[in-house]
């Protein structure tokens, strides 16, 4: 009997290891991929696939930081890649089993080589910058026809915020996007560490604040779509699907993306395994068919973000691989900065300047 | 013997869900931030034995405590949380109270319909409730749609994002814990004490305020505690209702927590949070013996 019960175990304890090696957990950003993707995995791969997201990166940070978040695949962005990584939060990747890496896009993988050197714990998924979603109709209304969509003195000269208050403005709230993007406006260096300059950037945001409707990182997508204001500060791919679920609800609502003139953020979104990830085996088959050059064309359709697969270009649809609010040109892709991330003590000068900024305390 | 274990059980739940998880958070207030996982330093190493607490307690700075006095930001914020969750708790009352007044003076046979009534809400997330109210006040939203078709308005009023909102948000959710104390100490009362104090030439208007409201401050006690308490440390409705300016403990909690990854000063606040809630706490402990003591 006893050792008819040790075997019942022991066949448990084996169907519960089969079948924790055959799932994996993603934990991505909200609205960041077709899920039609998520069941062709499934399919293709027989693993289980949990997926769950997230709309900042201090929420997954923290996650990691705390440690045994019990995922297999994460997606912070780079500079928050960099310091988890200096944590010993991720594990580097085994490149023999992600054959995939040879479609990755040098020009791309140059870039994200600052945050994670030699790429040697994460892969690009998605990248962009950060810019501004205009409701077209209702800005020109107020602003007229020659409104400078296209330029930070739309957000942040406060004669145009001004007017602009009564339909609703949204800004990120994310401080590490916003304040180079101050900063650069006024013609510093938005990759600034120095607590005198970062204070800078809390006087342009003091003249404008009055106008501000709201501080969030997410709300904007719908809100626009939705004409409830009518600009957000945000990222490039929220905003796109802002305007084609605005095309699609066919409800005159017309919206535009800009990388400003002046110089615009760019950011990229690593795909990364946590050191203490239940299923790493299962991770690298994920990220190996995520890199796949069909599967990575058909996320960033559906997203209307670029991603850093080369290989994935041939299948792009024309109103992604053609938009250069997307896939910037050459010319425009000098004038998009990067930034690192900020030391601790600076990091708290600069949550404590952005809770002044939007509190007024 | 038996009495000895009927006392341990509540105590082994108040050792095992708050002196432990208390413990911990007091153990992380008190080291410093680091870059590793978990993001601080013990500054406490209990496998050292002696030496180790001993090393603790020479090193022992409240350097996040004293930081907590070096910027306005902390005080304010416990502040504000007070003033909200105070004006919040006198708008829910004289909400609930004609509620609760009204369903223990309806008809018996109503009463557990009522009843019921009040406690549906519970059966849908409370998180769904907020977001609801999200969809009602948007300036698109239902509440703004509708006062501009009765052409009462002509743009749309901005209540999302605001702490009106915020005030909204808290009185609805927390509206049963106040109806349901004040309606169970009602529905007790005798009704021939008004009755007496009608022949004894009271106003119905007098007998009320001189009779049933003395009678049911029991129940307004234990229902404005209820939901002083939890408003204090809202989190949720303030982030998802409130605009940029609302400022509560909760969000700074955040904050401290999620941006500046500095557990250490998070726990600090949190401590301090603590400490301003063992008042009301120890309050409301009081009045429900004395109740207990009233009626035993």
């Amino acid at each position: 009997m006893t050792a008819k019960l040790m075997t019942g175990a022991a066949a448990l304890a084996l169907v519960a290891g089969s079948a924790l090696a055959q799932e994996v957990r993603v934990y991505n950003w909200s609205d960041y991929i077709d899920e039609d993707l998520l069941t062709e995995f499934e399919e293709e791969t027989g693993i289980d696939l949990i997926y769950d997201v997230f709309d900042s990166n201090e929420v997954l940070e923290t996650k990691m930081l705390a440690g045994s978040s019990g995922y297999d695949v994460v997606v912070p962005s780079g500079t928050f890649l960099q310091r988890q990584i200096q944590a010993g939060a991720f594990q580097k990747l085994d490149k023999s089993k992600l054959p995939n890496l040879d479609n990755m896009w040098d020009v791309v993988a140059e870039r994200t080589a600052t945050y994670d050197p030699g790429n040697e714990y994460s892969i690009n998924y998605m990248w962009g910058t950060t810019g501004i979603g205009v409701n077209v109709g209702k800005v020109q209304e107020l602003l007229g026809e020659d409104a400078p969509i296209s330029s930070w003195d739309l957000v942040f000269d406060p004669a145009n915020m001004e007017k602009l208050a009564s339909c609703g403005v949204h800004f990120l709230d994310a401080p590490a996007e916003m304040i180079p993007a101050a900063l650069n406006y006024i013609g510093e260096n938005p990759d600034s560490h120095d607590p005198d300059v970062i204070a800078k950037a809390g006087d342009v945001f003091e003249k404008v604040r009055p106008h501000i409707q709201k501080f969030h990182s997410s709300e904007y997508i719908n809100a626009l779509a939705n004409g409830d204001i009518c600009v957000a500060v945000g990222w490039s791919g929220d905003i796109l699907q802002a305007r084609d679920r605005a095309a699609e609800a066919g409800n005159g609502v017309e919206i535009a993306y800009n990388a400003p003139d002046e110089g615009a953020q760019m950011w990229f979104d690593q795909m990364a395994i946590p050191t203490d990830a239940p299923n790493p085996e299962a991770a690298h088959t994920f990220l190996n068919f995520i890199m796949e050059a069909e599967n990575m064309a058909q996320a960033s359709n559906y997203v209307y973000y670029a991603n850093g697969n080369k290989a994935a270009q041939a299948h792009l649809n024309e109103d992604v691989i053609g938009d250069p609010a997307i896939y910037p040109s050459e010319a425009a892709l000098d004038n998009l900065f990067t930034t690192t991330p900020y030391p601790p003590r600076v990091q708290r000068t600069v949550t404590r300047l952005w809770t002044e900024i939007k509190s007024g305390v | 013997m038996r009495r000895l274990f009927l006392i341990a059980v509540p105590y082994i739940w108040l050792l095992a869900l708050f002196l432990v998880p208390f413990a911990i958070v007091l153990k992380i207030a008190l080291s410093d931030i680091a870059l590793a996982i978990p993001p601080y330093t013990p500054t406490l190493d209990l496998s050292e034995g002696w030496a180790g607490i001993r090393a603790f307690l020479s090193g022992l700075d409240f350097e996040n405590f004293v930081f907590l006095t070096t910027d306005d930001l902390y005080w304010r914020a416990y502040l504000s949380s007070l003033k909200i969750a105070a004006v919040a708790t006198v708008i829910t009352l004289l909400i609930g109270y004609p509620i609760a007044y009204a369903m223990a003076r309806a008809a018996p046979e109503w009463r557990p319909t009522l009843l019921m009534l009040v406690i549906l809400p519970f059966w849908t997330s409370f998180l769904i409730r907020v977001y609801s109210w999200m969809g009602i006040l948007s300036s698109e939203g239902v509440l703004n749609q509708f006062l501009m078709a009765l052409g009462l308005i002509d743009t749309p009023l901005q209540i999302l994002s605001t702490n009106t909102a915020v005030y909204i948000g808290i009185v609805y959710t927390y509206l049963p814990f106040m109806i349901l104390p004040i309606y169970a100490t009602l529905e007790k009362m005798d009704d021939s004490l008004l009755e007496a104090a009608e022949d004894l030439g009271c106003s119905r208007l007098e007998a009320f305020w001189l009779v049933t409201i003395p009678l049911s401050k029991g129940g307004i006690i234990a229902g404005c505690f209820l939901v002083f308490i939890p408003t204090i440390g809202e989190f949720v409705i303030p982030s998802l209702l409130g605009g940029s300016d609302t400022l509560m403990i909760g969000k700074v909690l955040w904050e401290e927590f999620f941006s500046n990854r500095d557990w250490p000063v998070a726990s600090a606040v949190a401590i301090i949070l603590l400490m301003i809630l063992i008042v009301p706490i120890v309050l409301f402990q009081r009045n429900e013996q004395k109740a207990r003591e009233a009626e035993g």
